[in-house]
């Protein structure tokens, strides 16, 4: 592993580093920020100073604190998503792979339909019926994004469970259960791996876009596309604001793919 | 065909499964028994959910989508006008970003691995990080308040001329542009890449032919395949992230509309734009295949 890590290209660390930083940010948040979350301690939009060092924001509030705190709603948020979505897709894919014929057949189809639906008009229609609280954006997002993992792990699996290993654990009579955990899953990691990073950018910027329409988290908490929603106006006046977060989102998505460029290149050893 | 009937379905059953009664929801707290039944009658709430699907599929095919709960005022009314102006937004942007994609993916294969490639590989890969926001935001502190070039926010009438329209939307089409054109111009030259390793091309180069007609006449045909197919997805694309570029230049169009109403809970608007746009979206997408066939006489004998 650490092998691994000293041969790895510059882009791959400098992705490397700003994943550590952000998730440094998120874990600290409490000690960094100067203030409190949603506390009021200036005036609006005040430009940048030793009080306030990213200035603040259209209510008064420290743009730094908010920015800190920010990283720690949005980035956890996005990452129990996808968490969430990788054990329901590669449950359902698996099961799919192994069962094969009838299982298969349905689960595909229905994933098929879902898919054929834009995911964001799909989550603006359920989050419209629902409403909008944490825990209906997070099955909502992790459901619609689950799909495209099922869709890989069963493609993965397919080709794993006709190896002989498989064969034989099935001839010792191993239940559907001990076939997906022991003798699939660990074999299927390397892709897998790789995908969970692309589909964490993907639901990060998801989850941005549904709370820069005013869809995603509710204020006061602060969150990176919120913010940016909150800000738009200062932008008409000539102050950058609301470019922090949006920056702050653009630079953490940035880092993802440099790893995730890394991962798939190793994954796959092309030489393209 | 199917999925879209299969769509229309999701939708209604999605909304049948609201918590609470639309009709207690919209007249709110001062509402009588009296007049929530009649509201309902005038919804026909009181008839079983398989004939209100049928009556409102029937409706919509003719283009009759119902009322604004908001605002009373007929659905087709509110959608008409914006539809056409989420058309002409997402029409402008193909308009520019389809040529350059082509031709920036052909110049990054024709060029691969030297500056020029990485350079374009490089900033295609930030636009694709980036939110589309992100971009919309950086595009307005440049052009609207630096230089003062376009207007930040895209008001258009029905009065403007179409120079006029195509001014205001500039930014906005920008926007949705350079999103596109970054996935559109890596998949061109990948397509392009991937033919360039065939044999032909190999026996082409030993004949002597210049690279750049290789290139035009030898392996640009054969990836125009990959490279249509990529192209109508990225307008399926276009159709939906059409919707947060609205939202960001305030633009009248469909998918601020459709962000309006589900803020305010005002379902058969939401039916019906979110309808319209799973419909556009499947089509392209169907587009895809089909023209991609066309290409590629090969497709077509697999079925």
């Amino acid at each position: 592993m650490l092998d691994l890590l000293k041969q790895s290209p510059i882009s791959a660390r400098v992705g490397m580093t700003i994943v550590l930083i952000n998730v440094l940010v998120a874990i600290f948040a409490p000690v960094l920020a100067p203030y409190g979350e949603t506390s009021i301690v200036g005036d609006v939009w005040a430009s940048s100073s030793g009080q306030f060092y990213m200035g603040t924001d259209h209510l008064g509030r420290d743009l730094f604190t908010r920015l800190v705190y920010g990283a720690r709603n949005t980035i956890a948020l996005a990452f129990i998503t996808t968490a969430l979505s990788f054990v329901i897709g590669i449950v359902l894919g698996f099961i799919a792979a192994v069962k094969g014929g009838w299982t298969d057949q349905i689960f595909s189809r229905i994933i098929d339909i879902i898919m054929a639906f834009p995911t964001l008009i799909f989550a603006l229609m359920i989050l419209s019926v629902l409403g909008s609280s944490v825990s209906v954006l997070i099955f909502t997002i992790a459901t619609l994004d689950s799909t495209r993992v099922y869709r890989l792990s069963r493609a993965v699996a397919m080709d794993i469970e006709v190896m002989e290993f498989v064969e034989a654990a099935r001839l010792r009579g191993e239940g559907l259960w001990w076939l997906m955990r022991y003798e699939i899953l660990p074999n299927a990691l390397p892709p897998l791996v790789a995908e969970f990073g692309l589909r964490f950018c993907f639901v990060f910027l998801f989850i941005a876009s549904l709370s820069f329409l005013g869809l995603g988290l509710q204020p006061p908490l602060a969150d990176w596309g919120g913010m940016v929603r909150e800000n738009a106006g200062a932008i008409t006046f000539g102050i950058y604001t609301p470019l922090v977060p949006a920056a702050a989102i653009a630079f953490l998505t940035v880092g993802v793919n440099l790893i995730v460029d890394w991962a798939l290149h190793l994954s796959s050893g092309l030489h393209e | 065909m199917v999925t879209i009937f299969v769509i229309s379905l999701i939708i209604f059953i999605g909304v049948e499964l609201l918590p609470g009664d639309v009709a207690e929801t919209v007249l709110g707290q001062s509402a009588t028994a009296e007049t929530v039944e009649a509201f309902r009658k005038e919804l026909k709430l009181d008839l079983a959910p398989h004939i209100r699907y049928g009556a409102w599929l029937g409706d919509f095919v003719q283009g009759d989508f119902g009322k604004s709960l908001a605002n009373g005022r007929p659905v087709s009314g509110l959608i008409g006008w914006r539809f056409g102006n989420t058309i002409f937004l997402a029409l402008t942007a193909a308009v520019i970003a389809v040529p350059l994609a082509v031709m920036l993916g052909m110049l990054a294969a024709f060029y691969r691995n030297t500056l020029f490639d990485k350079t374009i590989s490089t900033v295609t890969l930030s636009f694709i990080s980036f939110p589309e926001f992100f971009i919309a935001y950086i595009l307005i502190a440049l052009f609207s308040v630096q230089i003062h070039l376009f207007p930040s926010m895209a008001t258009i009438n029905s009065s403007m001329g179409l120079w006029d329209k195509i001014y205001a939307i500039m930014l906005p089409a920008l926007t949705l542009t350079c999103v596109v054109t970054a996935h559109m111009m890596r998949q061109t030259r990948a397509a392009i890449i991937n033919v360039l390793g065939s044999a032909y091309i190999e026996m082409a180069e030993i004949k002597g032919i210049r690279r750049l007609r290789i290139i035009m006449l030898h392996a640009f045909p054969n990836s125009l395949s990959p490279v249509i197919n990529v192209i109508a997805l990225n307008l399926a694309y276009l159709v939906v992230g059409v919707v947060i570029v609205e939202v960001v230049f305030v633009y009248p169009g469909l998918g601020q509309l459709l962000v309006d109403s589900v803020a305010k809970r005002d379902l058969p608007v939401v039916q019906a734009s979110g309808l319209i746009f799973a419909a556009a979206y499947v089509f392209l997408n169907l587009m895809a295949d089909v023209l991609s066939m066309l290409a590629n006489p090969r497709l077509r004998q697999s079925r």
